[in-house]
C-alpha cells in the first residue's frame, strides 16, 4: 500500500511537472508585456499553442533521416525525466535515487546532443549555424553547470539532489560565500542554457541572433509541439532546481501526508510566480549581447563555480 | 589453468602469424580463415580472464619458461590486474579478426598485415602476463615494432612514412626510459624479477627517480601530452582494424605497465606522484579534444579523442595515489576503479567507433569529413552504431561513458579532505578542466557524426556508398552492445574490479547491490546514487507514452516536401555547414590562444566577380615548442660529431688515452663524493 502510495505521488510529481511548464512560459510572457505595457496573450496561450501544432500534419524535409524524426520523442522524455527527478513539492520521491545531479546534467546534455544532431540532418545551413553555435553555448554552459554543482555537493555532502535540498532547509547551512557564487553562476547557466536574453531570443526568429530557433527551423506540426514542450519544461526544471536548492521552504518530506503535499504544491507555486517575475523583469531591463560575447558572459558563471568549488576545499564552512 | 589457456592462445596467435606468410597468395579465403581464427583465439583467452578475474580472490597463478635470460628464465603471471587486461585486450582483439575478415577482401596488400596483427595480439598478451623486468620490455618492444610494422602497411604514401618514423623514434624513446627506470627499480644487485623487485623497496630519491622514469617510458605510449605527438599521425595510418587496436588497446597496455609499476613494483607511491599524474592528465584531457575539435579527418579526429580519454584516466589514476598517501583506501578504491572502468569503456567505444571509421573509409574511399555527408541514408546499420559509439564517448546516459565519467566526479567531489594544500587548489581545477573536456568532448562527437552521417552527401563517393558486409556489422553490434551492457548493469562491472583494487590497494568499493534496477553507490549508501537501467527505462517509457498519446489523441499525417530553409534553400551540398565551420565558433574561443588560429578572409572589391578566399592558419605549439629545436639540437650535435668519424690514427689513440685517464681519475676521485 505504502508502495503504492509513493509510486502515485512519484506518478504526481511527473504529472505535475507536466501540466505546470506551458503555464509557467506564458507567465514570463505574460508579465514581460505587462512590463512592456502591453496587454500580452492570456496566459493558457501556450496550452493553445501546443494543442494546435499537435493537431496539425508534419512537413517532413525530403531527406530527413529516422534521427531527425526520433529527435522531438528522445529530447521530450529525457527532459522529462530529468525535471520530474528535481523536488518540486516534496523531497525523497520514490525514484529520487535513480539519478542525481550529475545525471540530470547529463540527461540535458544528451537531449541537446541530440537536438544539435537534428539540425544537421537536413543538410541547410541554418540547422548548422544553430548546431554550432549551441555546442559552442554548451561546452561553456555545462562546466560551469557542474562546477557549482560540485560546490553544492560539497556543502551538503551529497550529489542527491533531495539530500541537497534537504540539508539546506536545515538550520546548519548559514550564509556561506560559496553559496552566493553557485546561485549567481546557477542563474548564468539556467539563462544561457534556456536561450532567454541576454544568450538568445526566445521570442525571435531574426537569423542573425538565433541559436535555438535555427536547429529546429526544419520542425513543424507534433515534432515542433513536443520541442516547444521542452523547452517549457527545460525552463521549469531550471527554476524548480533554483527553487529547491535556494527557496528549500516547505518540501514536504518523505511519506508525508496530503496536507503537507498541499502546502508544498502551493509553496511551489508561490516561488515558480516569484522566479517568473523575476525572469520577466531581468529580460525586459537587459539587451541581448553579440554572439561572441557569450563565451565571456559564460566564462564568468564558469569562474564563479571553479571559486565556489576552490573555497570549499581550502575551508569547509566559507 | 587460466594461464595455460591464455598461453595457448598466444600459440594459436603465433601460428595464424606464420600461416598468414605460408599462405600469402592463396586467395581472400586464406584470410578470412586466419582473421577468424585469430578471433576465436581472443575470444577463448577473453572467457579465461574473465574467469580468472571472477574466481579471485585465488592465489595467481605463476609459470617459469626457459627462455629468456639464461640464469631467469621468462617468469610470467596471472593475478586479478592482468586477467583484467587480458580482457579488455583480447576482446578488443577478437572483434577487431572478427572485423578484419570483412575488412581484409578490401586490403590492397594482406600481407602487410595479418601476420604482424596476430603477432601484435600475442606481444601485447605478452606484456601483460610478464613477471620479470626482460619479458616485459622485450614484449614491450616486440609490441611496438610489431604495430610499427602495421602503421607501415600503406608504405606507398609519404605521410604515412613520415607517421612510421616518427612512432619510431617515439617508441625507442618509450623503451629507452622504461629500460633505465628497470634498471632503478632492480637496483644494485640486478635481480629483474618482478617478485624480487616487489620486496626490495627504494630510496625516495632512486624511488622518484623510477617513477618519472616510467611515467615518461608509459606516457609516450599511452598519448600522455606533450609525448603524444606520434599518436595522431600513427593511429589513423595503419588499416582500421589497426587503428582499434592501437587506440583501444595499446594504449591500455601502456597504462597496464604504468599501473603495475606505480601501484604495484614501487610498493606504495609517494604523494607527489599524485600531482604529476594530475597535471599531466588533465592538460592531456583539455587539450586532446581540443585538438579532436579543430580536425576534419574522422580518423585523425578519433585519434587526438584517445588522447583526451587517456588524460581522463590518467586523473583517476592520480586521485587513488593522492587518497591512498594520505590513508583513505575507499575513496582511493573509488578511484581506481572509476580508472579500469574508463579504461574498459574507453577500449569498447573507441574501438566501435574505429571500426565505424573504417566501414565509412572502406565505403567512400574518404577520411575527410569535408567530403561525406548523408551516410545515414546509405549505410544505415554503420550510422546507427556509430552513433551509439558517439553517445557513449560523449558520456551521454545510459551508456557506458557517463558511468566512469561518473565515477571519476564523485571521486574528485571525496577530495576536499586532503591535507595536502597542492592537492587542494590542483584537484577543483583539474575536476573544472574534465568538466570542461567533457562538454567538449560532446560538442566534438556532434561534429564527427553529424558531418559524416547526416545532411547532404558532399561527394560523389558518398552519395553512392554501400553498406558493409555483415561480419563487420556484427562485430561493431557486439561493440556497442557491450556499451550498452556496461551502461546499463554498471554494478557488475564494480563489483568484477574489485580483486584489482583489492590487489593494489588493499581496499575495495562497497559492494554494490544485486538486484540490476538498483543504484550504484561509490563511497556509501545514501551518499550519492545513480541507476543507468532505471534512467534508461524511464526514457524509454516516457517516449513510447509520448509518441502513443500523441498519435492516438492528436495527429500522425506526414507529408513530405522540399527543406524549408527560410525560403531560400541552396541546392549545392557544399552549403552546408562544413567540419571547418561547425569548429569556427570553439576555435575562436579557445583557438586563437591555444593553436595561435589566425582567419584571413579576402573579400573582391564590388562588381568584382572573383570568389572570396579564406584562409586558416593554425600552429601545434607542443610540435614547434618542444619537438623541433630537439630535432634541430640532435641534428647539430650529429653534425658537429660526425668530424669525429674523419680523424688520424693518432688522434683516435690520443682520444682512447684521455677517455681512459678521465675514467681512472674518477675512479680515484669517487669514494671522496
Amino acid at each position: 500500500m505504502a508502495v503504492l502510495l509513493s509510486l502515485v505521488v512519484q506518478a504526481g510529481q511527473m504529472a505535475l511537472v507536466l501540466l505546470l511548464a506551458p503555464l509557467l512560459t506564458g507567465l514570463v510572457r505574460r508579465v514581460k508585456a505587462r512590463l512592456l505595457r502591453r496587454r500580452g496573450p492570456p496566459l493558457l496561450q501556450p496550452y493553445r499553442d501546443l494543442w494546435r501544432l499537435l493537431c496539425k500534419e508534419v512537413v517532413l524535409a525530403e531527406n530527413a533521416s529516422w534521427l531527425f524524426r526520433a529527435t522531438p520523442y528522445l529530447i521530450f522524455a529525457a527532459t522529462w525525466v530529468a525535471a520530474a527527478l528535481v523536488p518540486t513539492f516534496g523531497r525523497g520521491l520514490m525514484f529520487s535515487w535513480s539519478a542525481d545531479l550529475i545525471a540530470i546534467i547529463a540527461l540535458l546534455a544528451s537531449a541537446r546532443f541530440f537536438l544539435a544532431l537534428a539540425g544537421m540532418d537536413i543538410g541547410t545551413s541554418f540547422g548548422g549555424i544553430g548546431a554550432s553555435r549551441e555546442v559552442m553555448i554548451a561546452s561553456f554552459a555545462e562546466p560551469a553547470m557542474l562546477l557549482i554543482m560540485f560546490s553544492l555537493a560539497l556543502i551538503a555532502g551529497s550529489t542527491q539532489l533531495s539530500t541537497v535540498a534537504t540539508y539546506m532547509a536545515s538550520a546548519e547551512v548559514g550564509l556561506r560565500v560559496s553559496l552566493g557564487l553557485a546561485l549567481v553562476g546557477l542563474a548564468i547557466v539556467a539563462l544561457a542554457e534556456n536561450g532567454r536574453i541576454p544568450v538568445d531570443n526566445p521570442a525571435t526568429h531574426l537569423e542573425l541572433t538565433m541559436v535555438h530557433e535555427a536547429m529546429v527551423l526544419e520542425y513543424s506540426g507534433r515534432h515542433l509541439a513536443l520541442i516547444e514542450f521542452t523547452s517549457a519544461l527545460k525552463l521549469l526544471l531550471y527554476v524548480s532546481l533554483i527553487a529547491c536548492v535556494f527557496l528549500p521552504w516547505d518540501l514536504a518530506p518523505p511519506g508525508a501526508g496530503p496536507a503537507a503535499w498541499a502546502i508544498g504544491i502551493l509553496a511551489y507555486l508561490l516561488k515558480l510566480g516569484a522566479c517568473a517575475c523575476l525572469l520577466a523583469l531581468f529580460e525586459t531591463a537587459i539587451a541581448k549581447m553579440r554572439v561572441f560575447r557569450v563565451p565571456e558572459f559564460l566564462g564568468a558563471a564558469l569562474m564563479l563555480g571553479l571559486l565556489g568549488t576552490l573555497l570549499l576545499f581550502v575551508s569547509r564552512s566559507l | 589453468m587460466a594461464l595455460a589457456a591464455v598461453l595457448a592462445t598466444m600459440l594459436g596467435q603465433l601460428a595464424v602469424a606464420l600461416l598468414a606468410i605460408g599462405l600469402a597468395g592463396r586467395g581472400a579465403w586464406a584470410g578470412s580463415v586466419l582473421y577468424a581464427a585469430s578471433a576465436a583465439a581472443g575470444a577463448i583467452a577473453t572467457l579465461a580472464a574473465l574467469a580468472s578475474l571472477l574466481a579471485a580472490p585465488a592465489p595467481p597463478e605463476t609459470l617459469i619458461l626457459p627462455f629468456g635470460l639464461p640464469w631467469l628464465g621468462a617468469h610470467l603471471r596471472l593475478d586479478a590486474l592482468a586477467a583484467f587486461f587480458l580482457a579488455v585486450v583480447n576482446f578488443g582483439g577478437a572483434i577487431a579478426a572478427l572485423y578484419g575478415i570483412g575488412y581484409g577482401a578490401h586490403e590492397p596488400s594482406p600481407r602487410r598485415v595479418l601476420p604482424f596483427f596476430a603477432a601484435f595480439l600475442a606481444a601485447m598478451n605478452l606484456v601483460v602476463l610478464a613477471d620479470d623486468a626482460f619479458t616485459f620490455l622485450l614484449a614491450w618492444e616486440c609490441m611496438s615494432l610489431l604495430s610499427w610494422a602495421l602503421v607501415m602497411a600503406h608504405h606507398h604514401s609519404a605521410a604515412n612514412r613520415a607517421a612510421g618514423h616518427v612512432y619510431l623514434t617515439m617508441a625507442g624513446f618509450g623503451t629507452l626510459a622504461l629500460l633505465l627506470a628497470f634498471g632503478l627499480l632492480a637496483g644494485p644487485a640486478g635481480d629483474y624479477g618482478f617478485a624480487a623487485i616487489r620486496s626490495a623497496p627504494l630510496t625516495p630519491w632512486l624511488g622518484g627517480g623510477a617513477l618519472l622514469l616510467a611515467v615518461l617510458g608509459t606516457g609516450s605510449k599511452a598519448g600522455l601530452v606533450p609525448l603524444h605527438v606520434w599518436l595522431p599521425l600513427a593511429h589513423p595510418a595503419a588499416p582500421s582494424h589497426v587503428s582499434a587496436l592501437m587506440s583501444g588497446v595499446m594504449t591500455k597496455v601502456a597504462l597496464y605497465g604504468l599501473i603495475r609499476i606505480l601501484f604495484d613494483l614501487l610498493g606504495p607511491p609517494p604523494g607527489w606522484a599524485s600531482m604529476v599524474l594530475l597535471a599531466a592528465g588533465g592538460a592531456t584531457a583539455v587539450l586532446g579534444v581540443l585538438q579532436a575539435l579543430m580536425q576534419s579527418e574522422l580518423k585523425r579526429l578519433l585519434a587526438y579523442s584517445t588522447i583526451e580519454n587517456i588524460g581522463v584516466i590518467c586523473v583517476g589514476l592520480g586521485l587513488a595515489i593522492a587518497f591512498q598517501a594520505n590513508g583513505m583506501t575507499a575513496a582511493s578504491a573509488l578511484a581506481m576503479t572509476a580508472a579500469l572502468c574508463h579504461i574498459a569503456n574507453h577500449a569498447l567505444f573507441k574501438s566501435l567507433l574505429f571500426l565505424g571509421a573504417g566501414a565509412v573509409l572502406t565505403a567512400t574511399g574518404e577520411r575527410d569529413l569535408e567530403r561525406l555527408g548523408g551516410l545515414i541514408h546509405r549505410m544505415p546499420q554503420t550510422s546507427f552504431l556509430f552513433l551509439i559509439g558517439a553517445v557513449a564517448i560523449a558520456a551521454l546516459p545510459p551508456l557506458n561513458g557517463f558511468v566512469s565519467e561518473w565515477l571519476t566526479f564523485q571521486a574528485v567531489l571525496l577530495s576536499p579532505v586532503l591535507p595536502h594544500w597542492g592537492l587542494k587548489i590542483m584537484v577543483p581545477a583539474v575536476g573544472g578542466l574534465l568538466a570542461l573536456a567533457t562538454a567538449l568532448a560532446a560538442a566534438c562527437f556532434v561534429k564527427a557524426f553529424g558531418i559524416a552521417f547526416l545532411g547532404r552527401a558532399r561527394s560523389a563517393a558518398a552519395a553512392t556508398a554501400q553498406e558493409v558486409e555483415p561480419t563487420r556489422l556484427v562485430a561493431m553490434a557486439l561493440l556497442a552492445l557491450a556499451c550498452l551492457l556496461i551502461g546499463l548493469l554498471p554494478g557488475y562491472v564494480i563489483d568484477g574490479l574489485a580483486p584489482v583494487t583489492r590487489d593494489l590497494l588493499g581496499a575495495v568499493m562497497p559492494a554494490q547491490p544485486a538486484a540490476p534496477w538498483q543504484p550504484i553507490v561509490p563511497v556509501v549508501a545514501s551518499r550519492s546514487s545513480y541507476s543507468g537501467l532505471l534512467v534508461f527505462l524511464f526514457i524509454g517509457v516516457s517516449a513510447s507514452l509520448a509518441a502513443l498519446v500523441i498519435h492516438r489523441v492528436a495527429s500522425h499525417a506526414v507529408r513530405r516536401a522540399p527543406a524549408w530553409d527560410c525560403g531560400y534553400p541552396e541546392p549545392s551540398p557544399l552549403a552546408q555547414y562544413s567540419a571547418g565551420s561547425f569548429a569556427q565558433p570553439l576555435r575562436r574561443v579557445f583557438g586563437t590562444s591555444i593553436f595561435r588560429a589566425r582567419e584571413q578572409v579576402t573579400m573582391p572589391l564590388p562588381g568584382d566577380l572573383r570568389p572570396a578566399r579564406f584562409a586558416l592558419q593554425m600552429r601545434d605549439l607542443v610540435w614547434e615548442g618542444l619537438y623541433l629545436p630537439l630535432a634541430a639540437a640532435i641534428g647539430y650535435a650529429a653534425e658537429r660529431l660526425n668530424a669525429l668519424q674523419f680523424l688520424t690514427i693518432r688522434r683516435y689513440l690520443g682520444m682512447v688515452f684521455l677517455a681512459l685517464v678521465t675514467l681512472l681519475l674518477v675512479l680515484a676521485l669517487w669514494p671522496s663524493f
